[in-house]
């Protein structure tokens, strides 16, 4: 399968996720540049974590405006799988390709840590090589990944299973005290209606190695081309 | 523009000294301009110049086969086989962090990050150590907030990851906080850049953000002077960074790099444009001639003045191929970046800047560089050292709870997990990151091979209060320790050192003795320095900071797969402590934390003894001989001990062991006599670690074994790990908010 990871400027999992995307799994992937409309024919995209734009203004909020990204949105409306990873997720949200938004950790502060998420649903591009209820171990980085929404997008994501993981504990339980960044129903990561677009806090990117802590981030990619 | 008359008097405000004044008047053969008076005040501050530390600083070890690079240079050179090199420094801001915290310390990790990228090295690791004073100081948590912030706020954003530091407290830094930062890079060794400016006629190019008036005479008026009630007033001269501004200055750098194109590229670090030029012009053996009409301002009206003295952040100098110019430019463009001719390299010795067409400063680069003043100050050992060195074991109680004393030993913010602290880091970006902040040190893979390396960060700045030599001496063999129990082979390091005035005989004696400690204990370890800098006038109202010798040390694993972290993993394994246990309190986190005394003398250093308990932990590790091993260090065994059962990222575990030894109890339990390790093995590998220790004739002893849920030390300590696991984590935090 042919990957594309945007490199917007500021960037910072980019490289990484061409590594996971190429030498850890064995994909062709390319770097697609944030002023390039063309996509370079390529069959599943990943926007990055990192600081795109320095995240002036609000995280996002620039980047859901460069060239590339029209060209991203088309691509998900045809029903293009795309996975947004942290400042991914939060230029998904900007964009309008997922429902929602992405604030500031409710302690103020830049969590680094690992975390147990649960997947809520196997019924995404990203998630169906998955156990529904099975508990990944997953790092997150990040300061703005309080996830927010209003009740009505709430109600509609439960009601169309577009919740994908959520914090938990070692148990599997979805408790507040799981909960690293205040996120609302400890969400960690979201679906679109098709399930082609998902975006999430964690970084799957960095579990793919034993060497480096674990490999349960494997799944995500090898769920849209396996 | 009428210029600015230049006396005495204005030299003085300059930080210049009357002799230094006269100098600059007798090289010149006439008075200097203003503007040249601002060059020589940056060129010949402390900071700048070493001028009371650099004949001190040539009698440290700086070379050994591996040394691509030592001392000189932007960052120090070693290399790691396969074509590659480990490119590394770690540098002070003490000052500036003290004066406006986020911004001091943001600032740090952009400076140290442009020293390792502009010879051409990718960062991959960053790393801290940090001093601040008691933690019931009213200002300490503003601080501390206020730094972490700033590293993790500018580390986490440029896209380096922060894997390991160090943070101590101590009311000795209450006037005077240390901020040093390290990084280390990874550079083909065939490409590497220098900051040189050769080539007559070749191009000086400017590249990165504008220059505003922010940072003018940090080096001169900030880095080398005291502290008083005024120098909050110093705040104009704290530098604001711009991480998403460094960010693509580093892909652009490393891009044009890519190319041939330049000749030499520095960063525009303390003392700015003047420096940067000077420097590179020095290193050529050349002049350099730069145009201040053409230099990008961030806004109208800015003096050449402080053109020149401007520290504005995520600036470089290139010195680029004559004919090159538009190219590199196209490189900048690609990032949105400016670069711009200011100048060119010329063969007249000269450092001459322009202004309006007319010649504003015109110095022989040499009176900047090599010949600026350099002085052996008086040297003489501070009266009551001897006195402090006492310390009166007979006249101090037992404890009758030794639970108690451990728990609050690992509840001291010296001792407690520093978590709250680096979980605001990003330590996993870059995708190397195999051992995680927590362990005794961080460990990184390089991609292109199986190796590995290892970097610890030591000093303990108390030892060197109570003893500059041995305590200096302990910080080189503690960070080795540190490399070599985890599997690691030490190469290298890199040193900051920090003291008080430099003018004080006591402070100059103190920093004498801490070079020749760590020289002797580079030379017996063999370990080189690579680069580094001094810091001096960490002082406020008269009162210096202890001396804090900080090293940052560098050393390579062959296979990366081998490495030790430093807790218990299996019950049913064999504990066993490596070297020996003298009855040394002296200057002791146990003595200071629980009996409120910061006396006597650090323990001893047998370096002989210290190099084969390191070689045995690498050929342990290499052979996969242990579970686990563990630096024993502040806080003593039981501390060691605690720490093992504790430290895992996801887990406690639980250990029955038994001390022998006819030691006072709280000397064997909390004494930091040096050279020892405490390592977990299963019993299967005993006879084998065994034999490796007869061979090396290293004293050791079984103490017990890992297994249950508490940590059992007979006769003097039963405690529940869950419980002081969950204790260890939470008391910085704790600390910090309710102080």
């Amino acid at each position: 399968m042919k990957w594309g990871v945007v490199t917007f400027p500021g960037s910072n999992d980019d490289r990484d996720s061409v590594y996971c995307l190429e030498r850890v799994l064995g994909q062709e992937a390319i770097s697609l540049w944030h002023k390039d409309r063309d996509l370079h024919g390529v069959e599943a995209i990943v926007l990055p974590g990192g600081f795109s734009y320095g995240d002036y203004l609000r995280c996002g909020a620039v980047a859901r405006f460069s060239p590339v990204m029209s060209s991203v949105m088309a691509f998900a409306r045809a029903g293009g799988p795309v996975l947004g990873m942290c400042n991914g997720f939060q230029i998904l949200c900007e964009s309008g390709l997922l429902p929602g938004a992405l604030v500031r950790n409710r302690s103020l502060s830049f969590i680094c840590e690992w975390v147990a998420v649960r997947v809520e649903t196997t019924r995404t591009r990203f998630t169906a090589r998955c156990a529904a209820g099975e508990c990944l171990s997953l790092p997150i980085k990040h300061g703005e990944g309080c996830y927010v929404a209003d009740e009505a997008t709430l109600k509609a994501l439960q009601d169309n299973e577009q919740i994908v993981f959520r914090y938990v504990n070692q148990a599997g339980e979805a408790l507040e005290s799981a909960n690293p960044n205040g996120a609302v129903q400890n969400i960690a990561g979201v679906t679109n209606t098709s399930g082609n677009v998902v975006g999430l806090m964690p970084h799957p990117e960095h579990a793919v190695e034993a060497l480096l802590g674990g490999e349960d981030g494997r799944k995500l990619f090898r769920s849209a081309f396996g | 523009m009428a210029s600015i008359p230049v006396d005495l008097q204005l030299a003085h405000d300059h930080g210049l000294s009357t002799d230094e004044y006269e100098r600059i008047v007798r090289t010149l053969g006439r008075s200097p301009t203003f503007e040249e008076l601002g060059v020589f005040s940056v060129m010949w501050s402390e900071h700048c110049s070493y001028k009371s530390s650099r004949r001190f600083l040539r009698r440290l070890p700086t070379t050994g086969p591996a040394i691509l690079q030592g001392p000189g240079e932007n960052a120090g050179i070693v290399d790691i086989g396969d074509g590659l090199a480990a490119v590394f420094k770690i540098e002070s801001h003490n000052h500036p962090s003290f004066i406006e915290p986020y911004h001091g310390a943001a600032t740090g990790v952009g400076g140290i990050l442009r020293d390792v990228f502009t010879m051409g090295a990718r960062p991959i690791a960053s790393l801290n150590s940090l001093r601040f004073g008691a933690i019931e100081h009213p200002r300490t948590p503003h601080l501390v907030k206020g730094v972490v912030g700033g590293i993790g706020g500018y580390g986490n954003s440029v896209g380096v990851p922060t894997v390991g530091g160090e943070v101590y407290f101590n009311p000795g830094y209450n006037g005077n906080i240390l901020v040093n930062a390290f990084t280390l890079g990874i550079a083909p060794t065939d490409r590497i850049f220098r900051a040189t400016a050769a080539g007559v006629g070749n191009p000086v190019i400017y590249v990165g953000s504008r220059t505003g008036r922010d940072g003018i005479h940090g080096a001169s008026l900030l880095a080398s002077r005291e502290f008083d009630d005024k120098s909050e007033d110093l705040r104009p001269a704290v530098q604001v960074g711009d991480p998403f501004i460094e960010n693509i200055l580093i892909e652009a750098c490393l891009s044009l790099m890519q190319q041939d194109l330049i000749i030499g590229i520095q960063d525009m670090g303390a003392a700015g444009l003047t420096s940067s030029s000077v420097e590179m012009a020095d290193r050529g053996k050349a002049g350099i001639v730069l145009d201040l009409d053409t230099v990008p301002t961030r806004e109208t009206g800015i003096t050449p003045y402080e053109l020149l003295l401007s520290e504005s952040q995520e600036r470089m100098l290139i010195v680029a191929k004559e004919g090159c110019e538009e190219a590199v430019k196209d490189v900048f463009a690609t990032w949105d970046l400016q670069a711009v001719v200011i100048g060119e390299v010329t063969a007249d010795g000269l450092f001459r800047t322009t202004w309006r067409g007319e010649e504003i400063v015109r110095i022989p680069v040499s009176a900047l560089t090599s010949q600026a003043p350099a002085y052996e100050r008086p040297a003489s050992r501070p009266a009551d050292l001897t006195a402090k060195q006492q310390v009166d074991l007979s006249a101090l109680p037992l404890p009758t709870d030794y639970a108690a004393v451990l728990t609050s030993l690992l509840t001291t913010p010296n001792l407690a997990s520093k978590e709250w602290v680096y979980r605001q880091y990003d330590f996993l970006v870059g995708g190397n990151t195999v051992v995680q902040p927590g362990s005794d040190a961080a460990i990184i893979r390089l991609k292109e091979s199986n190796k590995g390396l290892g970097i610890s960060v030591d000093c303990n700045s108390r030892y060197c209060a109570l003893d500059p030599y041995r305590g200096a001496a302990i910080a080189v063999a503690e960070s080795a320790r540190n490399l070599a129990v985890s599997g690691v082979r030490p190469v290298a390091l890199s040193d900051c050192l920090n003291f008080g005035n430099p003018e004080k005989p006591e402070v100059m004696w103190q920093f004498v003795q801490a070079i020749d400690g760590m020289r002797a204990a580079c030379q017996a370890l063999e370990v080189a320095v690579v680069s580094g800098n001094v810091s001096f006038y960490n002082e406020t109202d008269g009162q210096a900071i202890p001396p804090t010798p900080t090293v940052a040390m560098v050393g390579i694993m062959d296979a990366v797969t081998h490495h030790v972290t430093q807790w218990f993993k299996h019950p049913g394994d064999l504990i066993v402590l490596l070297g020996e246990t003298h009855e040394e309190l002296g200057a002791s986190e146990y003595l200071a934390a629980l009996h409120h005394q910061e006396c006597g003398r650090p323990p001893r250093l047998d370096l002989e003894r210290e190099k084969r308990l390191q070689q045995v932990c690498l050929r342990a590790a290499q052979a996969g001989l242990f579970s686990s091993a563990h630096d024993v260090a502040e806080g003593g065994l039981a501390v060691a001990l605690a720490e093992a059962c504790i430290s895992h990222p996801r887990q406690t575990v639980g250990v029955r062991v038994t001390l022998t030894g006819d030691l006072r109890p709280d000397a064997l339990l909390f004494g930091e006599s040096q050279s020892r390790a405490i390592v977990s093995v299963r019993p299967a590998d005993w006879d084998q670690l065994k034999a490796l220790l007869h061979t090396s004739r290293l004293p050791f002893s079984v103490l017990g074994e890992v297994g249950g849920t508490d940590l059992e030390i007979a006769g003097y300590m039963k405690i529940a790990t869950a419980a002081l696991r969950q204790q260890w984590q939470t008391a910085l935090a704790q600390q910090l908010t309710h102080a």
